[in-house]
């Protein structure tokens, strides 16, 4: 367990200094190859959990899509070399607030739900485990989320289509 | 006693991640040189009437290769005075790192392997993805106009043509019952056709759709004509590359045949039954694998350069057109079909 733990601290030490370096950073291309490795550093966290599976979706849809579409869009619209100004305004400080809350309330719903609870685990978890959770217990959600997401899909073609 | 053990262990573990680390390293610029000799130098040149390289070696210039090779290493390594220099310098080790990560999971053998993953072939197009991350670097860090146009061009193909490619494999997880590699290619050594398991049961014969779904999507991920308008010479110079020069040149070209070389050994080991030969098991496969594995990827490469050589460019809509409203149409129908018999039978 030690060995994990180690781990652990240096994975999440990886990922502070990533997330600060994504909103103190005055160059957009640089604030979005950051959060590459806050998200792969996200991905090494599942794994040291056992999860390879959630893992490797973490690196093919938030590195591979997500972050290749930001990325895309900055190029596409204005991508600046030498940053002339800073991308900080007045309203750095109030980003406080909603920080300060969010971490705040997902503090408490943790530690209220898991506070004592420890993980036993002996191996990875399998990817077939997983799939059985997800078209057994949840079968329902997971349609649910597969039909609103279709429907955000075909909303965004219509937005988009000027004719 | 107990802490000498666990140093064993520890060392142990290390020692065997040292070593494999260092024989895929060394085997991804061996099959980059394989494929860029016999296929780009020789197979092309012949198919266009002419020679190509002779003297250089001895026999039908075989050491070209490797003296480009030692010729990039000995360029000055040039940074344009505009460039973001570190994210400049770091783009092609990224996209080498992606290539490094696919080999990691190609089994040669039942016990030649690097390592066996539960999820295997999603973790292969996963890392697969990163790749992109490395060419949108370094069109932008160059700071040209070519350059980010080649990566934005990469980024949209690249992008379009991942999801006809994890589509076409999904045919084979659900007939093989397993997203790992080894499973994968055990099944179709056990499997029977129809009862009758003479020659196992190669996946191409039961999802030849998703094999020419997989085929065509490799290509474009590629960025290989008749896909390559990323590279297109004639419109962007040479798009994502071309402020490249020496070894970070060198990187990419071993990037780009490396990954090639990894792409043909998931086909061959998705759709071609990969290491295994029917009936020989053990030892004897273990010795035997490697062998069979290379002469199917060499079977696999040679159809992806013929197409190479063979068709002009498409144009973007063209490009975007055949992935969005043919391939992954196609993709979808054969997972349908493929669940259907599958709780059918």
């Amino acid at each position: 367990m030690v060995a994990q733990n180690i781990a652990f601290g240096i994975l999440a030490a990886i990922m502070v200094v990533g997330a600060l370096r994504v909103v103190s950073t005055n160059n957009i291309v640089h604030a979005a190859l950051w959060l590459v490795t806050v998200l792969a550093g996200g991905a090494g966290q599942f794994l040291l959990l056992g999860q390879e599976f959630v893992a490797w979706v973490q690196v093919i849809v938030y590195i591979g899509a997500v972050i290749v579409l930001f990325l895309f869009a900055i190029m596409l619209t204005h991508a600046p070399m030498h940053p002339t100004g800073k991308l900080n305004n007045d309203m750095r400080l109030w980003s406080v607030v909603p920080a300060v809350l969010l971490a705040a309330t997902l503090a408490w719903v943790l530690i209220a739900e898991w506070g004592n609870d420890k993980i036993h685990l002996l191996r990875p978890v399998r990817t077939a485990e997983v799939g059985t959770v997800v078209f057994r217990a949840y079968l329902v959600p997971f349609e649910v989320v597969g039909v609103l997401l279709l429907g955000a899909l075909i909303g965004a073609v219509v937005l988009a289509r000027k004719d | 006693m107990s802490h000498a053990l666990a140093f064993d262990i520890w060392g142990g573990w290390a020692t065997t991640l040292a070593i494999k680390t260092v024989i895929v390293m060394a085997l991804i610029p061996l099959a980059a040189l394989i494929l860029g000799y016999t296929f780009l130098l020789k197979m092309m040149s012949h198919m266009q009437s002419r020679l190509g390289p002779m003297d250089p070696g001895g026999f039908h210039g075989w050491f070209q290769l490797v003296g480009d090779g030692i010729k990039f290493i000995q360029k000055e390594d040039i940074v344009p005075a505009g460039a973001d220099a570190r994210v400049f310098k770091m783009a092609p080790a990224v996209v080498v790192l992606s290539t490094f990560l696919m080999f990691v999971v190609l089994p040669a053998g039942p016990r030649i392997k690097v390592v066996n993953l539960d999820v295997g072939i999603f973790y292969a197009l996963a890392v697969s993805s990163l790749s992109v991350i490395g060419v949108l670097m370094a069109g932008w860090a160059s700071s040209n106009k070519y350059a980010l146009l080649g990566a934005l061009r990469a980024a949209a193909q690249l992008i379009a043509y991942e999801l006809p490619l994890v589509l076409a494999v999904v045919g084979v997880v659900v007939q093989a019952g397993t997203m790992s590699l080894q499973g994968i290619v055990v099944a179709q050594q056990t499997h029977g056709i129809f009862g009758w398991t003479g020659l196992g049961s190669p996946f191409i014969l039961t999802q030849f759709v998703g094999f020419a779904l997989f085929m065509v999507a490799a290509q474009a991920e590629l960025t290989q004509p008749p896909f390559d308008m990323p590279v297109a010479e004639s419109e962007l110079v040479a798009g994502y590359m071309v402020e490249y020069t020496g070894f970070r040149f060198l990187f990419f070209f071993i990037g780009e045949f490396g990954t090639a070389f990894v792409y043909a050994g998931l086909a061959a080991t998705l759709f071609l039954g990969g290491w295994s030969i029917p009936h020989v098991t053990g030892g004897a496969a273990d010795v035997l694998g490697p062998i069979v594995l290379f002469v199917k990827i060499m079977i696999v490469a040679f159809l992806m350069f013929w197409a190479r050589f063979t068709y002009p460019r498409l144009r973007e809509d063209q490009l975007q057109a055949l992935a969005w409203k043919w391939l992954i149409p196609i993709a979808l129908i054969n997972i349908l079909v493929t669940g259907a018999l599958k709780v059918a039978f």
